[in-house]
């Protein structure tokens, strides 16, 4: 079912690891008070996990095997 | 600069822009070059996804629960990960069976079912009106608000106006107009509108740069970056419950679960998106950028919405602003204007984008899937037979362009006011929703049929209407509230809002919930309980086999029946026109080296496939089915035949597979084969060699006692000395004969390993002593003097006494023999090293070259010139000690330097049980 090559598997392990990151319970984990240069913790966290995973998927699917 | 005439004639030329773009686009591709066709373009059509609910609507939900808008993004990041397996299917069955739209999918995939299209269309077309009235008041929205430019009144407060001075209704139809003449100008075979796709592309690079541009500036300009916006909304205590930790995310977690889900789903099944990312995609391989590209560009447009959305609230404390509005509105209370035009135009991109491409899809699907399959059923129309429909389905599709736009204007007047721009949206999400079990199923799972997927759609679709269409007409006034909160006729259990008693969800959970329930359901349910037609069963396994399909005509082997060429011409050319007709054909025949016109082409199964898929590019699968019906006669296959057909390929599938493992184990055993051939060559050669060298070894020394027994014979008066001298010399060369013959004989053991070994445990010093004694004499003769140095402790070896006193004796007589007489010193030395015993016989002799060395231990190879000099052995010692030494385990080598002397040495391997103790006793 899944096409032949590495990346299927990759890109969906990728996606499993979103639905992880951007879940109850590590959501809760960042929710919690503080600032990370001024930027409330849970905001920065949504935006450098998202731009780790989009760097993640970019490198999977751009890998030459 | 921004009076109400600036800001009309900058609208209009942007307008005109676009249409310049997607005339230039459409030029390029008519002369075969296209412009689009490039991942990155791809990639920027996509962003068709980011509308004015992304461009005005996300900081409106930012600065109610903070993070609420951002599901909707990571939705698709996360989904689209999963493209690489789902959407490349996709793509792989639209292009085979010439897919139009979403509504032409799920009703080719259950078996061309014309029922089944129209009900998709219906479902998507009332499912998106929200989402266009959307666009529809985000746009007459900022254009009111700009209106009253430098005043910042929101346009609620204006109070109703006559439906003729309503913006939002001019909006309409001049969005209309301008869809009209971008994508319906002509008809395209296969449904590609190369220049709306460029016009977009170019729309989502002004939509992103608007946002950045007052992004920017409200972060680092209004205020002094995100720390500063934070740190100041932290003291206000209106803002301070948006800032971390709130209380779950997006309201809670389950509705933010449920949110992500949804995207994931609209970003897949929105007719806008289904549009761009299958039916105009030029290559495959483009989705492997935008793979990536396009969440990128998600993150890009979201990452300034948050200190907007802070910013906007703490620049508008008393709330009379409406937070949708912020892009815009900050901008005008501090006077920039030029940024204030700019975020107009923005967002007028971003909501023109949505609405070209999401009428264009929908009046496809209203036109292929809706009324054509309609009219042409109605016989008395007598559609089928009229020369040219291509002007019709022009004119359908323009009227469904215009009827939709003014239905979604319709909904904006209906219930467009009592909600904020996200809530709406989600409604339309929600709709299209619905369409995923039929499509994910229907691509993975063969036993979904025509009647599981109506029952799902309606089920799904009857709730959604229910639990969020109703209550926004509710909400609205159109509808009694007591409906919301007592339920239809008092029962509490059927409130819209709670259904069966579930409350505390928010109403998109609440929704997603109960339809994924109802609609999952029904299609499973109803699958199972009724077998698959015979034309269902074949669609499946197109579908669901995709990837195992030899080629387009993949289907042709379904067919059977009688059909004349013209005829398939003639229907072709209605619809496509003459010209494409024939091209078409031309294509056909080409490769199957007909001239056609000139020559007949056999109407075969393989053309009535071809002209039907040509066709249902042009008007949808259920349609073209129709048309194909009326000019050929069919043999209805059953469903059993259908089965044989499937059967007989997985068969010829499963053989071949077989066939081609046999071929394979036939070449590697082929290959075995040559080697052990090669090897058996090598050794038939070797003995050869050995034969011809030990004859000829052996007739050395016959040759000397035939001469000197002649001698002794024919001549009785030779004297006594010189008799005693030639038998001695008959008896040192018969002993010699005999070590030969004994040699090779133990050679011929070896090599064939039937040699005998009588493995003990020995003490290395012993028997080397032992040795050194038994030899003494020939050293003595010789005047050679040897040392023997083995020291205690040497560790036992295990191996077969006899050979190895045969090695040793070899290495020290081939010592004395090289050494000068009196002179000569020989010293043989014993010692344990790292888990073997090795023995080094040393001499003072002459030395051995380095070109000698190499080659010593072969057969029949003696150090010298055998030619002049007199051999001194038989050259098979030093290779029988080897042979025997690797026998148990060890090497043998020499290390010499000629003048130098050689020294021969090698190790063996300690004996088992006392290999630890040796290890111990080294260390």
């Amino acid at each position: 079912m899944i096409p032949p090559g590495t990346k299927g598997p990759r890109l969906a392990a990728l996606c499993l690891l979103g639905v992880l990151l951007f879940n109850y319970p590590v959501l809760a984990v960042f929710n919690v008070a503080g600032t990370l240069f001024g930027v409330p913790i849970l905001y920065a966290y949504f935006f450098l996990a998202w731009a780790a995973l989009i760097a993640l998927m970019a490198l999977v699917v751009e890998s030459r095997d | 600069m921004l009076q109400g005439p600036v800001i009309v004639l900058t609208s209009f030329a942007y307008l005109g822009l676009l249409f310049a773009i997607a005339y230039y686009a459409d030029r390029r591709a008519d002369a075969g070059r296209s412009i689009i066709a490039s991942p990155y373009i791809y990639s920027l059509s996509l962003a068709v996804y980011a509308t004015a609910w992304t461009f005005y609507g996300s900081v409106g939900r930012a600065a109610v629960n903070g993070v609420g808008f951002l599901p909707i993004y990571i939705g698709p990041t996360l989904v689209i990960a999963l493209w690489w397996i789902v959407m490349r299917k996709i793509l792989r069955i639209s292009k085979q069976n010439r897919i139009t739209s979403l509504a032409d999918f799920i009703a080719s995939r259950y078996g061309k079912s014309a029922l089944l299209g129209g009900v998709v269309t219906v479902i998507a077309v009332i499912g998106i009106l929200p989402y266009i009235s959307l666009q529809l008041k985000a746009i007459s929205n900022s254009f009111t608000i700009v209106l009253q430019y430098p005043e910042i009144i929101m346009p609620a407060k204006l109070g109703a106006v006559p439906l003729l001075q309503d913006t939002a209704l001019w909006v309409a139809l001049i969005l209309a107009a301008f869809t009209i003449v971008f994508g319906t100008r002509h008809l395209d075979a296969a449904e590609h509108h190369e220049g709306m796709v460029a016009a977009i592309a170019f729309e989502s690079l002004v939509k992103l740069f608007a946002f950045l541009a007052v992004g920017i500036w409200v972060s680092f300009v209004l205020y002094n970056g995100f720390g500063d916006i934070f740190t100041r909304a932290s003291t206000d205590p209106q803002l301070k419950p948006l800032l971390a930790p709130l209380e779950g995310v997006a309201g809670s977690y389950s509705s933010w679960v449920w949110l992500t889900i949804l995207s994931m789903l609209a970003i897949m099944f929105l007719p806008r998106q289904f549009q761009v990312t299958v039916i105009e995609n030029k290559d495959e391989k483009h989705l492997n950028k935008a793979i990536w590209l396009f969440p990128l560009y998600m993150l890009a447009i979201n990452v300034f919405v948050l200190p907007i959305a802070f910013g906007g609230r703490l620049h508008f404390p008393g709330g009379n602003v409406d937070a949708d509005t912020f892009v815009l509105t900050l901008p005008m209370v501090e006077k920039q204007e030029v940024l204030a035009l700019i975020v107009f135009i923005g967002g007028l991109s971003a909501a023109t984008g949505m609405v070209i491409v999401e009428t264009i899809a929908l009046s496809t699907m209203v036109c292929n899937d809706l009324i054509m399959p309609a009219l042409l059923r109605i016989r008395a129309l007598g559609l089928t037979m009229r020369p040219d429909l291509s002007g019709l389905l022009l004119g359908i599709r323009r009227g469904a362009i215009v009827l939709i736009l003014l239905l979604g204007y319709m909904y904006f007047r209906l219930a467009g006011e009592a909600y904020a721009l996200v809530s709406i949206g989600l409604i339309s999400f929600a709709a299209v929703a619905q369409f995923a079990p039929c499509v994910l199923g229907g691509i993975f799972w063969k036993g979904g049929t025509r009647r599981g997927a109506l029952a799902g759609l309606l089920a799904g679709f009857a709730v959604w209407s229910y639990t969020l269409l109703l209550p926004a007409l509710a909400r609205s006034g159109w509808l009694p509230s007591d409906l919301l909160e007592h339920g239809p006729f008092g029962i509490e259990l059927l409130k819209p809002l709670a259904l069966f008693g579930v409350a505390g969800l928010d109403q998109t959970t609440h929704a997603m919930i109960w339809s994924m329930i109802a609609n999952i359901g029904a299609y499973v349910g109803v699958s199972l309980m009724a077998a698959p037609g015979a034309e269902e069963h074949r669609q499946a396994s197109l579908f669901v086999d995709v990837f195992s399909q030899p080629d387009e005509a993949g289907g042709a082997r379904f067919w059977r029946g009688t059909a004349s060429a013209p005829d398939l011409h003639d229907v072709l050319a209605r619809f496509v026109g003459t010209a494409s007709a024939d091209e078409i054909f031309r294509e056909y025949a080409r490769p199957r080296g007909v001239r056609w016109p000139q020559e007949p082409l056999e109407a075969d199964a393989a053309l009535v496939h071809y002209v039907e898929m040509h066709l249902a590019g042009a008007i949808g699968a259920s349609s073209a089915r129709v048309m194909i019906a009326s000019v050929v006669k069919e043999e209805v296959l059953t469903l059993d035949e259908v089965r044989e057909v499937l059967d007989e390929a997985s068969q010829v599938v499963v053989y071949s597979r077989q066939l081609e493992e046999k071929s394979r184990e036939l070449e590697a055993a082929s290959a075995e084969l040559r080697a052990a051939n090669e090897r058996l060559k090598e050794l038939d050669r070797l003995k050869d060699d050995f034969i011809s060298t030990v004859t000829h070894e052996l007739r050395t020394p016959l040759t000397s006692i035939r001469a000197f027994s002649e001698i002794l014979r024919d001549d009785p008066k030779l004297a006594l000395a010189e008799r005693e001298k030639f038998v001695g010399i008959i008896c040192k060369e018969t002993e010699r004969l005999t070590r030969l013959i004994n040699q090779v004989l133990d050679l011929a053991k070896l090599e064939s390993g039937t040699a005998e070994w009588h493995d003990t445990r020995i003490d290395m010093r012993e028997l080397v002593s032992e040795v050194v004694t038994a030899m003494s004499q020939v050293f003595h003769d010789k005047a050679v003097r040897v040392e023997l140095r083995a020291p205690d402790g040497v560790p036992a070896v295990y191996a077969d006494a006899d050979r190895l006193k045969q090695v040793l004796l070899n290495l020290l007589s081939n010592a004395v023999k090289f050494c000068e007489a009196g002179r000569g010193r020989v010293e043989v030395s014993v010692s344990g090293e790292a888990g073997r015993v090795r023995i080094d016989v040393r001499d003072n002799g002459p030395g051995i070259s380095a070109a000698d060395q190499a080659v010593i231990f072969e057969k029949f190879r003696q150090v010298g010139d055998t030619l002049t000099e007199k051999p001194q052995g038989t050259g098979l010692g030093l290779h029988i000690c080897r042979q025997i030494v690797e026998r148990h385990g060890g090497t043998l080598w020499v290390e010499s330097r000629v003048g130098e002397g050689a020294c021969f040495s090698f190790t063996l391997p300690v004996a088992p049980s006392q290999r630890a103790a040796a290890a111990a006793r080294v260390a």
